[in-house]
């Protein structure tokens, strides 16, 4: 009722020439925003349906309309460029498959850590995690270099234990592969031999993040996690005093409580943590630039980087706004369908799954509107 | 001006020689030393704010050429006829000279002379053939240093395929999967399973220069730009420059050139024309040779070079026999997938590496050629 007086009305009275007002404060930003975004994301569809070759404007009139003709380049012509866009999905596969569980579980225990009133010195080990994010990427490759180099610090290490660590940010071979040599399989099936999609074999879909590429995954958590502790310190720090006395006094341990309270009430953070993992793990760029893009056997090439190379070096902008689409499209499925896993389930459908509703769990959907 | 610079002492002579330019005529060049020539030129000409002057790298002139980027002023130069035609070839698209050669490289095989005598080799073993090569390669690899090392890249590798007496393509049909390549490829394998050849990612180098500079490898396949480079970062490194050793087809190097590219319908074009026949004039180009080691692009001045520089006498005499590297239009890309395949080039087998390379060729070839 009262949400209904407050609405301006159209006309006379006090709130006259409140709208104009309003679109006059908000012109700036809605100004901004067309010419530095929509424009250009309208200009790069434009650019991935024609044959601009990235001489003078792409609305210059030699310009041709060329309908999906770069799209099918990469993905259904057979041919060199459907097979590096290929192996660059692939690989960005493994890297999003391996990073964001991964980072999300390390941040997670990280907050919790950091969280207990009990550890001394938090403030230390809040910004000794957090300091690798403020830190750039490319200082941070920098240094992963002469650590992964043939002789650097890690492979000293796997010396000191008697080990022989691999050259690696040159070494291509996909770490499944690698295993499977382990018991005697070098070679695929004839099944897993036949092409697989966007021309590149089943068996080399199979092949599993190659060392280079675990290298760089290991470095994306190294950098991410932190950022994602703050996130989920700030979910965690929103879960009352309260409700930890609650599963106190309902007899629930450590476990049983971080599991059975506190995770699914962190669910908004986690579902924001998962997205900002999923797209940036999809567009991951400067790690592979500084790197050269073109090292051990291409298995560290990515859509992005492809896109960027394809414009760039090759010339064939068309083709490269085309794969920063397809990536669009495919981050835009991989949030909706992230979204409906992690959906919130209604409390029948929640019970059932656990079939004694304890106090944590009324506990947590008493809170559950504070929260969110 | 951008240019793609090979390090200071390159880019220092270049902004010398533009301010004494700029001196004579009034004008001002601002010389910029890329960190990414072929990125910065590719946003330079979409931005349609292109560079008056630029280098134009040998492997992208003829994709630039074709996208219609490049003025092709180089006719209307003075010293038009001065310089070497193989490079005069290299540089035209469809019977049109585009753009002036800047200079000249060929390969030639650097030998370090402190392992050469620690090895108990002499000058009488410089190798010719490949037989030699591989027995001072083995004679030279110790613990800290192996015999052999060069750049994993077609631009060094196709060179062995040259002198087994193959080439990439002939005509408009790719001939990368011929037999002479296939030998190419497999002698170039028995080095590396020898133990006596190693590339510079597999030690640590970031090119052949700076693994031989390090005294990680005894010898190197480079160009003449080596020279500066040494003098630069290792100038203790001692050594030598011989030509390449034969293959069972003959000699063969690779020539690589830059030119001076112009971007079409540029403003400045008149003012540019006069700064490229300055920069392309005997005497410059010799200056050039002095500061960095490259050859002049004309003849006159090539064969003063050799005179000046005995030491870099066999870059020079490769100039007879040196081939210029596979680069049509689209042909970048198929080179970039046959770089990244080399990199299992110890494991792979040649056929299968190049038939992949025969294929993806082919589809470029018949691709360019509409």
């Amino acid at each position: 009722m009262a949400q209904t007086a407050a609405r301006p009305r159209r006309g006379g009275g006090i709130r006259r020439g409140e709208a104009r007002a309003g679109v006059l404060f908000v012109a700036p930003a809605v100004l901004l925003t067309v010419v530095f975004l929509v424009l250009p994301i309208a200009l790069a569809l434009w650019v991935s349906l024609s044959d601009w070759n990235g001489f003078q404007s792409p609305l210059n009139p030699r310009v041709n309309f060329v309908g999906l003709e770069n799209y099918a380049a990469v993905t259904t012509d057979e041919g060199l460029a459907q097979q590096n866009f290929g192996t660059a999905v692939r690989n960005n596969l493994y890297y999003v498959l391996f990073v964001v569980p991964l980072q999300t579980i390390i941040a997670l225990l990280l907050a919790v850590q950091v969280n207990r009133a009990m550890l001394r010195g938090r403030g230390f080990f809040r910004t000794a995690f957090y300091f690798p994010s403020v830190t750039s990427t490319v200082a941070i490759v920098i240094v992963f270099q002469f650590l992964f180099t043939a002789s650097g610090a890690i492979n000293a290490v796997i010396g000191f234990f008697g080990g022989e660590g691999p050259n690696w940010l040159n070494d291509s071979t996909g770490i499944f592969h690698g295993l499977l040599s382990t018991v005697g399989v070098t070679e695929p099936s004839a099944a897993l031999a036949a092409d697989g999609p966007l021309g590149v074999s089943w068996w080399q879909w199979l092949a599993g993040p190659s060392v280079a590429m675990s290298s760089l995954i290991m470095l994306s958590i190294f950098t991410t996690s932190g950022t994602f502790m703050l996130l989920f310190l700030a979910g965690l720090q929103n879960i009352g005093a309260e409700i930890d006395e609650a599963t106190r006094m309902d007899g629930a341990g450590p476990v049983r409580k971080f599991f059975s309270v506190t995770l699914p009430m962190l669910r908004p953070t986690l579902f924001t943590v998962l997205t900002l993992g999923l797209i940036g793990s999809w567009q991951v760029f400067d790690q592979i630039y500084v790197l050269g893009g073109g090292t051990a056997g291409g298995t560290i090439n990515t859509p992005a980087f492809l896109s960027y190379r394809t414009s760039f070096v090759d010339l064939a902008w068309g083709q490269g706004a085309a794969i920063a689409f397809i990536l669009f499209v495919f981050i835009i499925l991989l949030t909706l369908l992230q979204r409906w896993i992690l959906r919130e389930r209604t409390p029948r459908a929640f019970r059932r799954r656990d079939p004694q509703p304890t106090a944590a769990a009324d506990a947590q959907r008493a809170t559950e509107g504070g929260v969110r | 001006m951008l240019i793609g610079s090979s390090g200071d002492a390159e880019t220092q002579a270049v902004q010398a020689a533009a301010d004494a330019w700029g001196e004579e005529t009034g004008n001002t060049v601002e010389v910029i030393a890329a960190s990414d020539l072929v990125q910065q030129l590719g946003q330079g000409f979409s931005g349609n704010n292109p560079p008056d002057i630029f280098y134009m790298p040998w492997d992208q002139f003829q994709s630039y050429a074709a996208q219609g980027f490049l003025e092709p002023y180089a006719s209307e130069l003075s010293n038009a006829g001065d310089f070497l035609p193989a490079l005069v070839e290299q540089f035209t698209y469809e019977d049109e000279f585009y753009c002036a050669p800047k200079d000249f490289s060929t390969l030639g095989l650097q030998i370090n002379t402190e392992a050469w005598e620690a090895a108990g080799l002499t000058d009488a073993d410089v190798p010719t053939d490949w037989d030699q090569l591989a027995t001072v390669a083995q004679t030279l690899t110790t613990d800290e240093q192996v015999g052999l090392s060069f750049g994993r890249e077609y631009a060094r590798l196709g060179v062995f395929m040259n002198q087994a007496g193959g080439a990439l393509v002939d005509g408009d049909t790719a001939t990368a999967d011929a037999a002479e390549n296939v030998e190419g490829v497999e002698y170039v394998q028995s080095l590396i399973e020898a133990g006596s050849l190693k590339f510079p990612q597999d030690l640590e180098a970031g090119w052949g220069g700076e693994a031989f500079g390090l005294g990680k490898a005894a010898m190197v396949i480079e160009g003449p730009w080596i020279n500066g480079a040494m003098e630069n970062d290792f100038p203790e490194r001692q050594f030598i420059s011989t030509e390449l050793p034969a293959g069972p087809g003959g000699p063969s190097t690779y020539a690589f050139s830059n030119c001076w590219g112009m971007p079409v319908g540029s403003e400045t074009k008149d003012a540019t024309i006069d700064l490229i026949e300055f920069l392309t004039s005997d005497e410059q180009q010799l200056a050039f040779a002095d500061a960095f080691g490259v050859i002049p692009s004309t003849e006159s001045g090539s064969a003063a070079y050799a005179e000046q520089f005995p030491e870099n006498a066999a870059f020079v005499a490769g100039v007879d026999y040196a081939a210029s590297p596979v680069a049509f239009q689209g042909a970048a890309p198929v080179f970039a997938d046959f770089n990244t395949q080399l990199e299992q080039v110890g494991s792979a087998d040649a056929a299968t590496l190049l038939d992949a390379l025969q294929g993806n060729l082919q589809s470029a070839l018949d691709a360019a050629n509409g």
